[in-house]
């Protein structure tokens, strides 16, 4: 195809309009940030945490679990697979997806698919002996490992 | 009246606006109901009745988390012929999206998107794709359970396409999950700029039809015309006249459905996606979200709009099924396809768990590419068969494809929305 000085700056014209329409576009739309709480969700006194045992926020959409070794994690109620909202399993200790039929082990990793990834974590910092959770930002993982727990 | 001068009727303004949208006269052909079995003006009316309705249901709909679903019990019980008219609005938008498929299969397989008609496909591919859009973001309004997590399903798919599918959800919803923003989003494409951008496509899609001259006939030595009015326009009048007496008359007895309020914290067992994406939900069930998210749906929008484009041979425009051949290809591909599918999901529901047998191999290659090929080969194979057999042509041969393609969703979804229990699990 011949490019002349005309159609070249014609077609500088257009994709430079398109990228300004995107930007305006996205921009536009934008929302501020209507999500209530500005803090992090406060989940209680560290101490007050058996060891070995799954504790669910419903409000934080999260469940907290304390491990063995006194080890802090905090996973996403979202199942990575289509968003529904993961059930506790008693029996394995792990997850299970109602929708999909997804199933997770205890530290969230996916033991059965449809799901492709580990259930997303929060970060917790704990300040004077509670543990906040920073819910606002879910943590994409490809697998667990140790340098995601925290520890009082 | 005295629209009379010379012995010649001058027509009412009323006529003269119809003469605008049809040719004075048309060929005797054109207006057999078999043609086109009225698909189009169908899709126009239903266009109409949705809008008006739409309208009224305006006045008493409010976009907000905390007053949606209280607003929607409103209409229903304290409104007059609220019921009706939502009845009537949900009524008319599920039947749009089946009339605009049939329209889309009627056009295709009688081979009027080739030449002059190429373009006009496009536009009625962007068509159809507003009215899936118009009635995804509709589905979210009334806030209820169904709604909610409908649209969290969906909106969750958009998140598998690579590197620009989070930004694209968030974009969406207007934030990371289903809320207030979502709300307000929806409602504005659903309320303003879906109508408008229907109305400017649906412009342009009817001036395409008749610049290429109508709807498409095959070639004849003698042709016979006639006048619009009263030919065509009574016939017009009479398929409305079905239409709307129909609708009205399953809109008192037809509820709308409406589940309890949408709870974030609670996903009903089984959580579906709209009906009419269930194919897709389906296919995610079984294919890795790279293929089943991007792979297949992008591919399968390219072949669809470049059909009119293709190096076809001996396109007979206007010939249904392009010969007998092609019909005879047509039926028993889409039989197999059909067939084929639900066998196949059947399989990897019950002995294929490619997931546990391959867990060495990374996700994308054992729940991935391996089912995708189990898919495609022996298809592969079939066509291969007709191709080597029978001598088809390319014009047949892509006939075939898009039959096995149409099929298999139709199966997908009929599995989706009839046989999938709860947890997802099949039930006969």
């Amino acid at each position: 195809m011949k490019l002349n000085r005309r159609k070249f700056i014609k077609r500088i014209l257009i994709v430079a309009a398109s990228i300004e329409a995107i930007f305006l576009l996205k921009d536009g739309v934008n929302k501020i940030d209507t999500s209530s709480s500005k803090d992090l969700f406060n989940a209680g006194k560290a101490d007050s945490f058996e060891k070995n045992r799954l504790y669910p926020f419903s409000t934080g959409q999260f469940f907290l679990k304390r491990f063995e070794d006194g080890g802090f994690l905090a996973m996403s109620v979202k199942c990575t697979h289509l968003g529904c909202v993961v059930n506790a399993n008693s029996k394995t200790g792990g997850f299970n997806c109602p929708c999909h039929a997804s199933q997770f082990n205890k530290f969230g990793e996916v033991l059965s698919a449809p799901a492709t990834r580990p259930l997303d974590i929060f970060p917790i910092s704990i300040e004077k002996g509670e543990i906040l959770v920073d819910t606002r930002k879910p943590v994409k993982r490809s697998s667990y490992n140790k340098s995601q727990l925290t520890y009082a | 009246m005295a629209n009379k001068e010379n012995g010649q009727r001058i027509p009412s303004s009323l006529e003269r606006f119809i003469l605008h949208l049809h040719p004075n006269k048309i060929d005797s052909r054109a207006i057999k109901f078999n043609r086109t079995f009225g698909l189009g003006g169908i899709l126009a009316l239903l266009f109409v009745i949705i809008s008006l309705s739409g309208l009224i249901l305006r006045f008493s709909y409010i976009p907000t988390v905390e007053h949606a679903y209280d607003s929607i019990i409103g209409i229903r019980d304290n409104t007059l012929l609220g019921q009706f008219i939502r009845n009537l609005h949900h009524l008319s938008a599920k039947l749009m999206v089946l009339v605009s498929f049939l329209h889309l299969i009627r056009v295709y397989y009688s081979q009027s998107i080739f030449q002059k008609r190429a373009e006009n496909w496009t536009y009625g591919l962007l068509l159809f794709f507003l009215v899936l859009a118009s009635s995804f973001t509709g589905y979210l309004l009334p806030w209820d359970q169904l709604a909610y997590w409908a649209v969290t399903v969906i909106t969750q798919i958009v998140e598998y396409i690579p590197l620009i599918g989070d930004s694209l959800a968030y974009l969406l919803r207007g934030s990371k999950s289903v809320d207030g923003n979502t709300l307000i989003n929806f409602y504005t494409l659903h309320t303003g700029i879906i109508p408008l951008l229907f109305v400017i496509l649906m412009s342009v899609h009817f001036w395409l039809v008749r610049k290429a001259g109508g709807v498409a006939l095959p070639k004849t030595e003698e042709k016979k015309t006639v006048d619009v009015i009263p030919n065509l326009l009574w016939k017009e009048i009479m398929l409305a006249s079905i239409v709307i007496g129909g609708l009205f008359v399953v809109s008192v007895f037809y509820e709308a459905p409406l589940l309890e309020q949408a709870n974030p914290l609670k996903s009903p067992n089984p959580s579906k996606a709209p009906w009419y994406f269930l194919g897709a939900q389906e296919l995610l069930l079984h294919l890795h979200p790279f293929f089943g998210a991007v792979i297949v749906p992008f591919s399968v929008a390219l072949f669809f709009f470049g059909l009119p484009y293709f190096r076809y041979k001996n396109v007979n425009i206007g010939v249904w099924f392009n010969s007998s051949l092609g019909k005879k290809m047509s039926i028993q591909s889409s039989v197999i396809g059909f067939v084929f599918t639900f066998i196949l999901i059947y399989a990897l529901d019950h002995f294929l768990h490619f997931d546990i047998w391959f867990s060495g191999l990374p996700g994308v290659v054992s729940t991935g590419v391996i089912p995708f090929l189990l898919y495609i080969l022996p298809l592969a194979g079939y066509l291969l068969f007709w191709y080597k057999k029978h001598k088809a042509n390319n014009t047949e041969m892509i006939m075939a494809c898009t039959s096995i393609l149409l099929s298999s969703y139709v199966c997908m979804l009929i599995i989706s929305l009839l046989l999938r229990g709860e947890g997802m699990q099949l039930v006969f």
